[in-house]
C-alpha cells in the first residue's frame, strides 16, 4: 500500500482499535480487546471497496472508526488529504457531510418518536440553511430517489417494511450529497428478495452521484456483485486485498480460501464437485491474538514460522495484497 | 429504480391516507381519547382543580372562621361535608387545603422529575459524569428522609418564613424539601434507559451525522425516555401529596390554622371513632387526585408512544 495515489479519496493506514478491558476492585487495566490492530487499505474514489469476514473479526468496527464514530488508538484515516483521527471536534463536524453512514439494522437506525421526514430532515437540519420549504422539497426529493412515496413524509419509523426502512436510512445518508458511504451490512437484516432491490438502488445511486463506498458485509455473493475490490478481513487484520475477479477466481490466503469455498454455486455440476475446506476451532479471542501469523491456530498449512513471525503485507501479484507467508 | 418505486407505491393500499397532514398534538390527543381510565381521570382530576381553584370563591365561608355554636355538625345544607369540633365549614376547608396540597403537589413533581431528568441524561449520556452523578444520587438514596426534612424544616423554616411571609416561606420551604428528596428514583431510571438508547444506531447515525450533544439529547435521547420521566412524574404527584400531608401530619408543615389535606387528616385523627367523615373527606381527596393524576399519565405516556398510538 505504499504507492498512495492522487486519485485515492480515502487512506486508512496502520489503524488500531484497541478497547480496554478493567478488572478487580480497583478496575486496574488488565488488557486490550484489539478489535482492530492495524489495518492498511485505500479507497478510490468512485470505487466499492468489500469489506469481508466473520462475525466478530472487526469489520464494523473499521467502518465505525472511519467515520471518528470511534476515536483510533494508532494509525491515521485520510479522507480528502485530512486525517481524520486527528481533526478536533468542530472540525470534524464540518467534514461529515462528506461522509455518511448506512447501518446493519433499519429497525434500529430509526429514531422511533420522529417522523420519516424528520429524520431525513435532520442532516440538512444541521449542516445547510435551506429554509423549511426548501427543505421539506428536498426531503421529498430523496424520498422519490430511494424510491419511496414523498407523501410518507409525516409517518413513523414502525409503518414500514424492513426493506422501506432501510430506504429511509439510505434516504437520510443521501441528504447532504456525501461523497463516501460506508455501508455497514446494509442488507444483512433485509429477506432476499428486498436484499437485491437495496442492491440495485445503491448501485444506480452510485452511478448517478459518484458516490464511494465502502461495502461491509459478510455475503460473499452479494459483495462480489457490488464491490471493485475486496479485503478480507480475520481478527483484526486484513488477510487479503484483491480486486474482485483476481480475489475470487484465484484466492492466495487460506483464509479467504476457506471463506470462499463455503459460497454455493448454483450449478449442480460444479456444485457437486466443490471442496469444502473446513476451518477446525474457534476464532482466537481478540484480547489474546496468536503470536504469529492470526490465523495460524486454524490455518491448514501453517508451518513452523507462522506461529512466531507475522507475516508480511505484500504485494503477490499486480493488485493482490496478501499477509500470508506461504502464498 | 422507476419501475421499482411504482411496484412499492402500487403495493401500498394506504396510499390515500398518507397525504393527509398529521400533527403531532391531534394524533396524541386522537389515542388519548382511546384510553377510558385516562379520560376519567383527567375529567377528575381537573374538576377537583377547577374546585379548589374556583370553589372558595363560590363557598364563601371563611374556611377560619370559627362558630362555636354549630360545631361538630354532620352533613346537612348549611355545611354539605359539616363542621369540626371548632365549627369551621369543613368544605371550606377542603376547598382551601386543596389549593395548598395541590400546589404543593405539582411543584414539588416538578422540581423532583426537572433534578432526576437531568441528573440522569448527564449520567447516562456522559460517562465521565456517569460515576461522580450516581454516587452522588446513592448518597441522597441513603439519607434517612424523614429525619433529614425535619431537619430542613427546623433550619430554614425560620428566615423563609422572615423574607417570604409566613404561607409564602412554608410553602416554598416544602416543595424544595419534598423535590430535592425525591427526586433520586427519577435519575436512576432515566439513566438506565439513557445508557440503553445511546448504543442504539439512530443515535449512532446522528453522531454521524455530527449532530452536537445538546441537540442529540433534546432531539433523540428525551423523546425515547419520556415513558420513565412520565410515569415518576404522576408518581411524584402522589409522593409529595402525601409527603405534605406526612409532614403537616407530624406538625412541621403549615402553621395549625391554615388548611391542608394532610393538616385536615392530622387533626382528624382523634375524633375518627365519633366523627368517621372529618377523616373520609380529605382522605378521599387525596387518594381521587393521586388516582386519577396515575391514570392521566399512563394514558399519556401511551399516546405518546407512536408505536402504541396505531393500535
Amino acid at each position: 500500500m505504499s504507492d498512495i495515489v492522487e486519485k485515492d479519496l480515502l487512506t486508512v493506514s496502520d489503524l488500531k482499535i484497541h478497547f480496554p478491558i478493567y478488572k478487580g476492585l480497583f478496575r486496574k487495566k488488565v488488557g486490550d480487546v484489539k478489535a482492530v490492530d492495524g489495518v492498511s487499505f485505500a479507497i478510490q474514489r468512485g470505487e466499492t471497496l468489500g469489506l469481508v469476514g466473520e462475525s466478530g473479526c472487526g469489520k464494523s468496527t473499521t467502518g465505525r472508526a472511519v467515520l471518528r464514530l470511534y476515536d483510533p488508538t494508532a494509525g491515521s484515516v485520510v479522507f480528502e488529504n485530512r486525517d481524520i483521527a486527528a481533526l478536533s471536534d468542530s472540525e470534524m463536524r464540518v467534514t461529515r457531510p462528506r461522509m455518511q453512514m448506512i447501518f446493519q439494522d433499519p429497525q434500529a437506525c430509526l429514531n422511533p418518536r420522529m417522523t420519516v421526514g424528520s429524520i431525513v430532515a435532520e442532516p440538512l437540519i444541521e449542516h445547510t440553511k435551506l429554509s423549511s420549504e426548501d427543505r421539506k422539497a428536498k426531503v421529498r426529493e430523496l424520498l422519490d430517489a430511494v424510491g419511496l412515496n414523498p407523501d410518507f413524509v409525516n409517518r413513523y419509523p414502525h409503518e414500514f417494511s424492513g426493506g422501506q426502512r432501510q430506504r429511509i436510512g439510505i434516504a437520510r445518508a443521501l441528504a447532504l450529497d456525501p461523497d463516501f458511504i460506508v455501508c455497514d451490512e446494509p442488507i444483512a437484516a433485509l429477506d432476499v428478495s428486498i436484499q437485491a432491490q437495496v442492491v440495485n438502488l445503491l448501485e444506480d445511486l452510485q452511478r448517478e452521484r459518484g458516490l464511494t463506498f465502502l461495502f461491509i458485509s459478510h455475503d460473499l455473493s452479494m459483495v462480489r456483485h457490488i464491490a471493485d475490490r475486496v479485503a478480507v478481513m480475520y481478527l483484526g487484520k486484513i488477510v487479503e486485498l484483491a480486486s474482485v475477479s483476481k480475489l475470487y477466481s484465484n484466492p492466495q490466503h487460506p483464509y479467504t480460501q476457506a471463506l470462499l469455498s463455503a459460497v454455493p454455486v448454483a450449478d449442480p455440476k460444479i456444485e457437486e464437485k466443490r471442496q469444502r475446506v473446513i476451518l477446525k476451532g474457534d476464532v482466537p479471542s481478540p484480547s489474546n491474538p496468536p503470536e504469529g501469523c492470526v490465523f495460524c491456530t486454524r490455518c491448514p498449512i501453517a508451518e513452523k514460522k507462522c506461529f512466531t513471525v507475522p507475516p508480511e503485507w505484500r504485494e503477490l501479484k499486480p493488485d493482490q495484497f496478501v499477509a500470508c507467508h506461504l502464498a | 429504480m422507476t419501475d421499482q418505486s411504482t411496484a412499492i407505491r402500487a403495493n401500498d393500499g394506504l396510499k390515500e391516507a398518507v397525504s393527509e397532514h398529521r400533527s403531532l398534538s391531534r394524533d396524541v390527543w386522537n389515542q388519548f381519547k382511546t384510553h377510558k381510565g385516562a379520560l376519567i381521570g383527567g375529567f377528575i382530576f381537573f374538576g377537583i382543580l377547577i374546585a379548589v381553584m374556583l370553589g372558595p370563591l363560590i363557598w364563601t365561608i371563611d374556611p377560619t372562621f370559627v362558630d362555636i355554636r354549630s360545631r361538630n355538625q354532620g352533613v346537612s345544607l348549611a355545611h354539605p361535608f359539616g363542621t369540626d369540633q371548632l365549627g369551621r365549614d369543613l368544605l371550606a376547608r377542603i376547598l382551601q387545603g386543596g389549593r395548598i396540597s395541590m400546589a404543593v403537589g405539582l411543584v414539588a413533581m416538578f422540581i423532583a422529575v426537572l433534578l432526576g431528568t437531568a441528573i440522569g441524561v448527564l449520567a447516562g449520556f456522559f460517562s465521565k459524569l456517569d460515576g461522580p452523578l450516581m454516587r452522588f444520587t446513592d448518597l441522597f438514596l441513603s439519607l434517612p428522609l424523614l429525619p433529614l426534612l425535619l431537619v430542613i424544616v427546623t433550619l430554614f423554616r425560620e428566615p423563609l418564613s422572615a423574607s417570604f411571609g409566613p404561607e409564602g416561606g412554608i410553602f416554598i420551604l416544602m416543595v424544595s424539601a419534598i423535590g430535592i428528596t425525591s427526586w433520586m428514583q427519577t435519575a436512576r431510571v432515566v439513566r438506565s434507559e439513557v445508557l440503553v438508547l445511546k448504543e442504539r444506531e439512530f443515535v449512532l447515525a446522528a453522531r454521524s451525522i455530527g449532530t452536537p450533544p445538546r441537540r442529540m439529547i433534546s432531539r433523540h435521547i428525551l423523546p425515547n425516555v419520556i415513558s420513565p420521566i412520565l410515569v415518576s412524574a404522576t408518581l411524584g404527584i402522589a409522593n409529595a401529596i402525601i409527603t405534605e400531608s406526612a409532614l403537616s401530619f407530624l406538625g412541621l408543615g403549615f402553621p395549625p390554622d391554615f388548611p391542608t389535606w394532610g393538616r385536615l387528616l392530622f387533626d382528624a385523627i382523634d375524633y375518627m371513632p365519633q366523627y368517621p367523615m372529618w377523616v373520609v373527606f380529605p382522605g378521599l381527596a387525596i387518594s381521587l387526585t393521586v388516582l386519577s393524576v396515575n391514570y392521566m399519565g399512563d394514558g399519556l405516556r401511551d399516546a405518546l408512544d407512536p408505536r402504541a398510538r396505531d393500535r
